[in-house]
Formats: structure tokens, C-alpha cells, sequence
């Protein structure tokens, strides 16, 4: 199997999922990268993750965050859940106003359910969403005293960015969506959960006449939808968004309006797949994956929490079947500055270095470090078969070669990897003759596999 | 415990979301503030009177006692020219002091960046909290960001001494080649290096503090026991940072509120006690801000937002009382017809800090000149 081949294949499934297993990669390569883009792109076409195993595995409310992110690892659309973390981190939702996670985790579904269709369905939804209703306060927008939350976010943060509408447009936006809220006040406790539901109340919603980027008529919310998502402005902002995601680390959001992107011809490819498919997200990431800038990004990214999290239980290879204690990674990635379901504030998490402090990083190698450390997992079993295969006395480069190949692969710089040698070389060649000398390599590959997660490049992805 | 006069330390704690300064410092005997609020005003007869305009929230109580006792300066009106409503935008301007560019270096970070030119201590300034705000943001000046105090360092989970010890040299060995492989690389390296040395330095905190006083339980007052905790250590920090979110009241201020007024002010009364308790209060000067207080009028359920916010310099060696104007409540005064207008500017009160507390030059840091208030004593 060509190396490039795997490399690119890797990539791909790094960004377009959330990693792989070293025997999905190997089949993934088989089937071809277009073909594999095809796949990804049409998630309808494949088959879904069985629901009713995963009720039984993941019952209660608390469970939910663990729930996706056993969904992130073994979906067989990993760009369908990819796409909904990406409409989670764009429509920046927070569990800690409303305290009610099915709200919060309905919106998730919502997001899996529509987020590779049409922009102007996706921006449908999210105006009708529940959590993202009380999150910005739209249950509290009414004819006479608007309440302006919703409607400056949906301009300012979900659509179109500084610069592209006035003070009076958010005012009217706002107008637009009075009485666009939920059947159910949230939170409900203390009589228990149950999802609340979007209503439209016809004596609260203000059917004056309003006027809109340009536009004038007695406009309802969907009105101002439809004119958001054809704003050549929103075709730039989802373009900029989905190359930040996707391809590789822009500025954070409020900068954008002064600082122009750092591949503005990559961007505006993308926006002109946005424009002649009138906002399908399905051929937007066709395109996006298909092109040169793309397959020429690799490690062009600091990986979310989300991602390092992800991948790195996709290296160690368990998790492929339902199970209790998934929580554990939600927490993970909290501990990360990823909160998932909870990001800081509307604006969602910042991206790119602001990933790296030192406190999170700490956070990040720790945690890579220790899940590796089992040698008894199956990823690390496969790492182990591997170098056996090797024979014994295999040469230092040999051990730290294998080692990065199949923890990726991935690419080091020359020094690092000098030093990894360096280590792999401190006790003699690998020995796999008896019993003893075996457990002894186990530990050494494991000691390897740590310091080879616990390097700069593995932060990126 | 201290013989000597100690460095004097700065400990900024940042209220997210923008609180509700006319519902914490209340104007209550104005018949503009509760007929503007019929629902989230709090009413006359449960504020508690400062004098015969102000009065306290009666759930900010330990501020309260704080301000009786002289320890509070509370300054009134704190915003700056046409203020941005935007939290992110609003948060950058305070971050960076710049509010018509965005800026990328934090105030604190140009602090800690004067006090230690050539980052010989990463532990100059120390953040608490999840991630590093901007505040404390500036390339090449290095401000500790510390999740969990109690278990803080790298490589942790290697229970085998010797082997930890083989790993953290290669580990170090890895993150310290600076052969230039762009500016990422060169962060994670900085970064990495800057954790190592801290962490050693870290340790100590937890393992030598004691104290009598107990902290309530919040994510503020956890914080503040952090900040006690490594300023007892010792360890040269001379700027902490911490973060009290929820601020955004648009909704359900009213039971919201009076909750997060509790629990901060709750814990500031902790903190400086447990200073006292060690004899280190004259060394910190607190200063509590948020990006922006709200909207005169409430919507029938909270407040949006809006300008004129209110912020509070803390500690032993503050001179007590209220500075600056209270914004003027007279509809004729309101901005956009609907926002308190500023009567001093933040960059001022950062001024007044980092040259009257901390004795250095505030104008590079701040941005320009800005007017002054004399809240210290002597």
C-alpha cells in the first residue's frame, strides 16, 4: 500500500471524521479518495448507527455527551457527526443557562439531522431550535418589547459577520422572530425532563411591515432566512468557517471583518460553491475535499480537544462497542477547554493556538499519555504485532519509524525524531524471545507510543 | 510572617457576561430606576443604604461589610466612548485596550512582559481557570494558566519514578529543538518548556498551605483559594487572574443574579480573611470588572446589554468610598436613549493601578493618558 496513499487517506480522516483504526484506514484506502469523499459526503446512503442498542447502553440524560462521542468513533458517516461538532461550534449553544440536556442534546440531533443539507434549512432549524431559543433569549423577544439577542447572533455570529448589516437590521431581524419560541419553559425541574417544542405565537410576533438588508415587507422570520442565506456575505462567512474547521487555522471570528483569510482564493472557491449550490453543504465539502488546498493541509491544525480525544481512542482501538464509563471523555475534553454542549459563550470555543496554553497542554499530553499506557489494548497490540514482525534487532530508526507510521502516521521534524531514536536506542534492540523479554518490549513500545503522543506534532492534526 | 515590604501583587477577577451594576450598586430612591425596571429593580425597602441615594444588593452583603469597613472602592460609571454591546468585542477592548482596532496583547500580559522583561519567572502572572483570557494573551511573555492546581504537571500518570524522569528528559529534549519550524512549532515549544519550569515551582503551593478559613464552595471562591494559595507560596507571582462567569442576565435576572452577587462576594470576604489570617493583605489589591453593565430598562424578565458598568478596588491598603459619578439616571443623559453614559474611562482605572499600586509607567500598557482616581492610602 503506497505510503502517500495512507498518509492522504489519513488526513482526510482526520478532518472529514475523527481518525481511524489502522485496519479502517487500510480499507479506506482500498475503496479509493473519491470514492471515499462520495461516501462521506452522502451520509443518507450509508447505515446508521443502531439507536436502540445505544438506548440501552446509554440511558439517562447525563449520558449524552458520551453518547457522541461514542457516536464520533464508530459511525459509519463520521462526517455526519463531524458536521454537527461543526454546527456546535458556529451556533455556539451553552447547557449552562438552560440546565436541561435534552434541549441541548436535541439541538445536537438537529444538527446531525440537517447540517449537510441547504444553509437556509440549517438556519430554519436553528431559529426554531429550542435550546438556542432560551439560550439567546428569543422566548422572551415579543411584539413591543423585542429582545435583540437572537437576532444580533444570527447576523453578527451565525450568518454574515461585522460589517454586513446595520443596528436597524438587527432591530428589524429581531422584529421578525417575535413570537418564534418553545411550548415548554425551560428548565423544568423538579418534575423531570422532556423535550420542549417550537411554537409560533401569532399574537406575540410584531407583522409590521420592517425592512431588511435592503429589502422591505412585513417580514416573518423565514423572510429574513431567505434573504440571509442568499447575502453573498454569508457565502464568504460559511466558506471562512468551514476552511477554519476543516482545512486550516484562521483568526477567531471577530477579527475576520479586518483581517483578510489566509488562503482568500481557497475561500472564495468555497463560497462559489456555496453560491451555485444555493448553500448545499453536501457539494460545499465535495468540493472542499477534493481540492489541492486541502489534501495540501495536512498538520495544517492544532486539534480541538475533541479531536485529540477522538483520535487518540481511535489509536488505542477501544470503544468500538457500547459500553458504560464514556463519560470519562466528555469530562476529557472539558478538562481541555472543550466543554462539549457547553461552550463559553456564543461566540463558541477559540480555535487554533488559542487550543495551546500551558495548562492545556498539560491537560492534553497527560491524557494522551495515559491512554496509551495500557499495552493490552487492542491498538497497542496491533503496534506490538507489528514490530514483531519486525524480527528481533530491529535498529532503533526501525522501532521509532513503525511507531510513527502507525500512530498516524505521522510527521516529526528531524530532531525530534533524533531524539526519539536517541530513547528507543538507550536499552539495546527490541527482544521478543521469551516471555520476559517480551513483557520488557511491551513496555518499551508503550514508553514510545508516550512520548510520541506527547510530542508537538501530535497536537497537530 | 513578612518582615519586609512585599512587591505589591495585583489580583483581577473578571466578571463574565456583564454584570448589572445598577442592580448591585442601587440607585434605589429614584423613581426613574424602578419605574424603568418593573421587573428585576430591587425594591427600596430590601436594598441595603449606603447613603441616601446607593445602596447595596442585599445578596452582595459581604461587599458590603468590606465597604463599611473602608476596604472597598468602588468605582461608579466605568466604560469608555461608544461603547460596544457585542460580549466578544466588548471583552477584546478590555482585554487589549484598544477599542477601535483589535488588538492582540493583553494589559496583563504587558504587565507581567515590564515586570519581568526577559521571562526569567513563568510564574509572574498566574491565570486560574479554564484557557488564558486575552487579558493575559502576549506573544512571547509567558502567564501561567492553571486548571487544577492540585495536580499540576506533565507526565503524571508514569507511576515509575525513574522511568518519568527518562520521558520528562526526552520530553524536554523534544519541545526545547528550536530549529524555526514556524510559528506553531515554536509555541508548542515555548509553551511546553514554560510548563516544565512551572510546574516544579507549582508543587510547592498546595504542600505548604494551610489555613483556618473556609471557602465557600463555588467556582469563584476555588479559584480565589488558588490565588490565596500560590501567593502564600511565595513563588514571585506578582499578577493573578480569575474569572467569575454567568453573568448575562437577559433572562431570569432575578433569581440569577442575587446568586453570582453571593457567591463572589462571598468569596472575596474568604479570600482577603485568609490574606489577614497569613499577614499578607497590604501586599494585594483586588480589582473586580465586567465588559459592560446593562440596559436602564429591563425586557419583562432581565436586562440587555448595555453601557456604564461599575468596577471595585479591593484590599487593606485602598483608601474606601465611591469614585467617579454615578451615571446619571435623567432621561435627557441616557446614550441612544437607552444606556447610562460612562463617567470615567477603564484605561484610566487600569492606570490608576499599574502606576499608583504597581509603580510602573501605565501609558504603553494602557494606550495613551487617561484620567486617574486616588483610591490608596498613604
Amino acid at each position: 500500500m503506497a505510503g502517500n496513499d495512507v498518509a492522504q487517506m489519513a488526513h482526510l480522516m482526520r478532518r472529514a471524521g475523527f481518525g481511524t483504526t489502522r485496519t479502517e484506514l487500510e480499507a479506506y484506502v482500498q475503496k479509493g479518495y473519491e470514492n471515499v469523499v462520495d461516501e462521506l459526503v452522502h451520509p443518507e446512503r450509508g447505515t446508521p448507527i443502531a439507536e436502540d442498542i445505544l438506548q440501552r447502553y446509554f440511558g439517562g440524560e447525563g449520558a449524552y455527551v458520551g453518547l457522541w462521542i461514542y457516536r464520533m468513533l464508530n459511525s459509519k458517516c463520521p462526517l455526519q457527526e463531524k458536521m454537527a461538532l461543526f454546527w456546535h461550534h458556529v451556533f455556539a449553544t451553552g447547557l449552562g443557562k438552560n440546565q436541561h440536556i435534552l434541549a441541548s442534546s436535541d439541538q445536537i440531533d438537529t444538527f446531525r439531522r440537517v447540517g449537510m443539507g441547504k444553509m437556509r434549512d440549517i438556519l430554519l432549524a436553528l431559529s426554531k431550535d429550542p435550546a438556542m431559543l432560551f439560550w439567546l433569549d428569543n422566548n422572551e423577544n415579543r411584539k413591543g418589547e423585542p429582545n435583540e439577542n437572537y437576532g444580533r447572533e444570527l447576523l453578527e455570529l451565525f450568518s454574515l459577520g461585522v460589517g454586513n448589516y446595520t443596528e436597524d437590521d438587527i432591530k428589524n431581524c429581531a422584529r421578525a422572530f417575535t413570537g418564534w419560541t418553545f411550548a415548554q419553559p425551560i428548565p423544568l425541574y423538579p418534575h423531570g425532563y422532556y423535550s420542549p417544542d417550537f411554537i409560533f405565537v401569532e399574537e406575540e410576533h410584531d407583522a409590521g411591515e420592517k425592512t431588511f438588508l435592503g429589502h422591505t415587507g412585513n417580514f416573518n422570520g423565514d423572510d429574513i432566512i431567505d434573504i440571509i442565506a442568499a447575502q453573498p456575505a454569508c457565502a464568504q462567512f460559511i466558506a471562512r468557517h468551514l476552511y477554519n474547521f476543516f482545512v486550516a487555522d484562521e483568526p477567531q471570528v471577530p477579527s475576520w471583518n479586518v483581517t483578510p483569510p489566509r488562503d482568500a482564493a481557497a475561500v472564495e472557491t468555497l463560497a462559489n460553491a456555496f453560491t451555485e449550490s444555493d448553500g448545499d453543504m453536501s457539494h460545499i465539502l465535495r468540493v472542499l475535499f477534493n481540492a489541492d488546498f486541502f489534501k495540501a493541509a495536512r498538520f495544517a491544525k492544532i486539534k480541538s480537544p475533541t479531536e485529540l480525544v477522538t483520535g487518540i481512542l481511535k489509536l488505542v482501538g477501544t470503544h468500538h462497542r457500547p459500553e458504560p464509563g464514556m463519560g470519562q471523555y466528555a469530562g476529557a475534553t472539558s478538562l481541555m477547554g472543550q466543554q462539549l454542549l457547553n461552550p463559553p459563550t456564543v461566540e463558541g470555543w477559540h480555535t487554533g493556538k488559542e487550543w495551546i496554553d500551558g495548562g492545556l497542554l498539560t491537560t492534553r499530553v497527560n491524557f494522551a499519555v495515559k491512554e496509551v499506557s495500557d499495552a493490552a489494548k487492542p491498538g497497542i497490540q496491533d503496534v506490538i504485532a507489528q514490530l514483531k514482525a519486525l524480527g528481533n534487532d530491529a535498529a532503533p530508526e526501525k522501532f521509532v519509524d513503525k511507531c510513527l507510521e502507525l500512530a498516524g502516521p505521522m510527521q516529526v521534524n528531524d530532531t525530534t525524531h533524533g531524539y526519539l531514536t536517541q530513547f528507543a536506542a538507550a536499552n539495546g534492540p527490541l527482544n521478543f524471545e521469551d516471555e520476559d523479554a517480551s513483557e520488557e518490549t511491551e513496555s518499551r513500545v508503550v514508553s514510545m507510543l508516550q512520548l510520541i503522543v506527547a510530542s508537538r506534532e501530535y497536537q497537530l492534526g | 510572617m513578612t518582615a519586609t515590604p512585599k512587591a505589591p501583587v495585583l489580583v483581577v477577577v473578571q466578571l463574565t457576561g456583564g454584570n448589572d451594576f445598577m442592580n448591585t450598586l442601587i440607585p434605589y430612591t429614584s423613581g426613574i430606576y424602578h419605574d424603568s425596571r418593573p421587573v428585576v429593580r430591587i425594591k427600596a425597602e430590601d436594598v441595603l443604604p449606603t447613603n441616601d441615594t446607593l445602596g447595596w444588593n442585599p445578596h452582595a452583603t459581604p461587599l458590603m461589610e468590606m465597604f463599611d469597613a473602608g476596604e472597598v472602592a468602588v468605582v461608579q460609571g466605568i466604560g469608555y466612548p461608544d461603547s460596544n454591546r457585542s460580549h466578544f468585542r466588548a471583552m477584546d477592548i478590555w482585554h487589549t485596550c484598544e477599542p477601535e482596532k483589535i488588538g492582540t496583547e493583553g494589559w496583563v500580559g504587558r504587565i507581567v512582559r515590564e515586570l519581568d522583561p526577559r521571562g526569567q519567572n513563568v510564574l509572574t502572572g498566574v491565570s486560574f481557570g479554564q484557557g488564558l483570557p486575552r487579558a493575559c494573551a502576549l506573544a512571547g511573555t509567558p502567564v501561567t494558566s492553571v486548571g487544577d492546581l492540585d495536580n499540576y504537571g506533565l507526565l503524571t500518570s508514569i507511576g515509575d519514578t525513574s522511568q518519568r524522569e527518562q520521558a520528562l528528559e526526552t520530553f524536554k529534549q523534544m519541545y526545547s529543538s528550536t530549529v524555526g519550524n514556524g510559528i506553531v512549532m515554536d509555541y508548542l515549544s515555548q509553551t511546553g518548556m514554560d510548563v516544565l519550569k512551572g510546574a516544579d515551582e507549582l508543587q510547592k503551593a498546595p504542600a505548604t498551605y494551610t489555613s483556618d478559613v473556609e471557602y465557600p464552595k463555588s467556582s469563584i471562591a476555588k479559584s480565589l483559594r488558588d490565588v490565596a494559595r500560590v501567593h502564600l507560596a511565595d513563588l514571585g507571582t506578582r499578577v493573578f487572574y480569575a474569572q467569575h462567569g454567568g453573568y448575562d442576565n437577559h433572562a431570569n435576572e432575578v433569581p440569577a443574579h442575587p446568586r453570582l452577587l453571593k457567591d463572589l462576594t462571598e468569596a472575596i470576604q474568604a479570600f482577603f480573611t485568609d490574606l489577614r489570617a497569613h499577614h499578607t493583605s497590604e501586599e494585594v489589591v483586588m480589582l473586580v470588572f465586567t465588559e459592560f453593565g446593562r440596559r436602564i430598562r429591563d425586557n419583562a424578565s432581565g436586562t440587555d446589554h448595555g453601557t456604564g458598568g461599575g468596577a471595585f478596588i479591593i484590599g487593606d491598603k485602598v483608601k474606601g468610598g465611591l469614585y467617579a459619578e454615578y451615571p446619571s439616571l435623567e432621561p435627557s443623559r441616557w446614550v441612544h436613549g437607552e444606556d447610562l453614559e460612562h463617567t470615567i474611562d477603564f484605561r484610566g482605572i487600569y492606570g490608576t493601578l499599574i502606576e499608583q499600586w504597581m509603580g510602573i509607567d501605565p501609558t504603553p500598557i494602557v494606550n495613551g493618558n487617561f484620567e486617574q482616581i486616588y483610591p490608596f492610602s498613604e
